[in-house]
């Protein structure tokens, strides 16, 4: 069982964000990045598949500048991932899934896996759409918002999550892509011994410019921007106390449940 | 026609998120006066085909196929890719559900044309239109523009249009057959179901405690629990806390949670996603507390409290009566 895992680097969730004067894009000079949420549990339960079926490959494949794709790629392989990809890619960065997707398609074509596992989402973009992309450009099966799998010879079995707490079995042969939902398993962190392994696992490098596909860009975005608010909300301030007080106040009597 | 919308049909009825898609189809359509048509894929169940005869669109389309009496990827895709053929729309437009999320960014890739989701808003400029979308956990927006010639396909968040606004019409109805093979649909899918509730409902609960990441560890959530019980509130909370599995899922909120609408819910430390915010905007009263001033939970809260919810929760437990 070969199962490639789709990885992105992404801020913090509780980094401040500023933009550049130029709004074309966030301030990434004093940012920490980590893997993006999804991405983890995309990992986790491909090591997972791997150490139930006894036998097979983990492989990490990010796309993102230097360093932090590097640094997101050890911790693949310190958690278990055997090996790992890198395109290497430098700002403006591509923002149209169907492009990215064929680039990551182009990097990966050749590795021919069972499995290729992607996030729901990610917590920068949030297209939703990247794993799917190379998944259909490469002809294998979908499926999306998984929240369990079981591997029966040449099918995938997967829970899938549908809106209302709703679920549903699909079963579908392989090759196939799933993408992941957060919740599926508890990602698992790297063991000392892991971290100390990852030195010395292998990270492909792939310069963006080896794998441009022929298309042209669908959908672009000029610049970026903090939403306007329409804050109806009355703010309680002043000192812990104060505020406590306050709270009861309002329980008390504007909502009147005390 | 200009514009085509996607109507999905959820468990046998049509899906909000679709009656919200047309308010914006028709929304758009105004300003350069597009034209609108709808459609829906397979069999209608019982009460819809009313229900689309009175849409506020020019017509309605049955697009019918052996392989769409039920849904798979594979089915939608296909029908999606030969019906944008054969009708030429410059638009599709839908609600961004968990089944456009499914298959559509697979009709983008066949289509080699963009899928534009998650939209917000949309503003028509000199260079046409502009789809603005939130990146950055909706801590930023951008405005998205599709490039090249050929159809757009435009999602649109759950609750970014009010299906209140829902213009009324009286629209021509058609049939329409598409030639798909049966052996496309290469995934067998189960009957639907749902988890046991353990016997939470937090739908009945008048006043809800939710709590979101901002509680920090496991360890921390007798802090809430004491505060919900001092209340007589029940214990709700954000995703990632159930993620984690420092909460049953039974007491999750949102999209793929529970809906509720109690006379208060209390959020203390959740950021307001939108996937949250779907399942509790309901609410009578909202209060939050967030140690971040710009959380969007600020934008839909009656009250708020910039501070520390480890702080604070143990001082209100306490100041309260009873
Ligand atoms: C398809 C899909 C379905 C989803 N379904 C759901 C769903 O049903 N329900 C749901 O909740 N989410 C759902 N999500 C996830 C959702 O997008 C958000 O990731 C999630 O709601 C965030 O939870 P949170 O607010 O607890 O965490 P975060 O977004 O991490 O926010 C934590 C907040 O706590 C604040 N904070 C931190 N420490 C403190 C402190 N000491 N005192 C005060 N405040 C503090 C921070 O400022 C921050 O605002 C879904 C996502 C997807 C893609
Ligand atoms: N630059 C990238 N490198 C590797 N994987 C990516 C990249 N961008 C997106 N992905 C994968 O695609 C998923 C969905 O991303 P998106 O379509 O941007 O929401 C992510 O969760 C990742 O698994």
């Amino acid at each position: 069982m070969k199962i490639g895992v789709l990885i992105k680097q992404v801020p913090g969730s509780e980094a401040s964000l500023r933009i550049l004067p130029d709004h074309s894009w966030i301030d990434e000079s004093t940012l920490e990045f980590e893997m993006n949420e999804s991405d983890s549990y995309a990992l986790e339960e491909a090591l997972q598949i791997v150490e139930r079926e006894g036998d097979g490959e983990v492989v990490a494949i990010s796309m993102g500048p230097e360093p932090r794709t590097t640094k997101v790629l050890r911790e693949a392989l310190a958690k278990g991932a055997h090996r790992a990809i890198h395109i290497v890619e430098s700002p403006p960065y591509e923002i149209d899934p169907l492009l990215v997707g064929h680039i990551i398609k182009n990097a990966i074509a050749e590795e021919h896996f069972d499995l290729l596992f992607s996030g729901l989402q990610s917590n920068d973009l949030s297209q939703g759409q990247t794993g799917l992309v190379v998944g259909e450009l490469l002809g294998m099966n979908t499926a999306t918002l998984v929240m369990a799998t079981e591997m029966q010879d040449d099918h995938i079995r997967v829970k899938r999550e549908l809106e209302g707490r709703w679920f549903q079995w699909v079963t579908i042969p392989l090759p196939a892509v799933l993408t992941i939902q957060s919740g599926i398993n508890q990602p698992r962190y790297p063991s000392l011994k892991g971290i100390m392994g990852a030195k010395k696992k292998e990270i492909r490098i792939v310069p963006k410019e080896t794998v441009l596909p022929e298309v042209e860009k669908t959908q672009s975005f000029g610049s970026i921007y903090i939403p306007q608010k329409e804050k109806k909300t009355v703010m309680i301030e002043g000192d812990a106390t104060t505020v406590v007080q306050k709270l009861v106040d309002v329980f008390k009597h504007e909502i009147k449940i005390l | 026609m200009d514009i085509l919308v996607f109507l999905e049909n959820q468990q046998g009825t049509l899906h909000r998120i679709s009656r919200e898609a047309v308010v914006a189809a028709q929304e758009f359509a105004r300003e350069p006066g597009l034209s609108v048509a709808a459609f829906w894929l397979g069999t209608l169940p019982p009460g819809v085909a009313e229900e689309l005869n009175a849409l506020g669109v020019a017509e309605w389309i049955q697009v019918s196929s052996p392989v769409l009496n039920d849904y798979s990827a594979d089915g939608y895709t296909a029908a999606f890719c030969e019906l944008i053929r054969q009708e030429q729309p410059r638009y599709i437009f839908m609600g961004h559900s968990y089944r456009v999320r499914d298959f559509v960014p697979r009709v983008s890739t066949r289509l080699n044309r963009p899928f534009i989701s998650d939209v917000i808003h949309f503003a028509w400029k000199e260079q046409g239109p502009v789809f603005t979308k939130q990146i950055f956990n909706a801590k930023m927006v951008t405005d998205m523009q599709a490039q090249g010639d050929g159809p757009v396909l435009v999602s649109f968040q759950a609750a970014a249009f009010s299906e209140e606004k829902l213009a009324a019409g009286s629209p021509a109805a058609r049939e329409m057959t598409l030639d798909l093979p049966a052996d496309i649909v290469r995934s067998r899918a189960e009957e639907p179901f749902q988890e046991e509730t353990g016997g939470v409902d937090l739908t009945a609960a008048d006043l809800i405690v939710s709590i979101g990441r901002g509680i920090g560890k496991k360890e921390n959530i007798p802090l809430a629990q004491a505060l919900a019980d001092k209340m007589g509130a029940e214990l709700g909370s954000s995703r990632p806390l159930v993620d984690a599995g420092w909460m049953p899922p039974q007491r999750q909120v949102g999209s793929s949670g529970q809906s509720v609408a109690p006379k208060l819910y209390f959020a203390l430390g959740i950021s307001g996603a939108i996937q949250h915010v779907i399942g509790m905007k309901g609410s009578k009263n909202v209060v939050a507390i967030n140690k971040d001033p710009e959380a969007p939970i600020f934008e839909i809260a009656d009250y708020g409290v910039v501070g520390d919810i480890l702080e604070l929760i143990p001082l209100l437990t306490e100041a309260l009566p009873g």
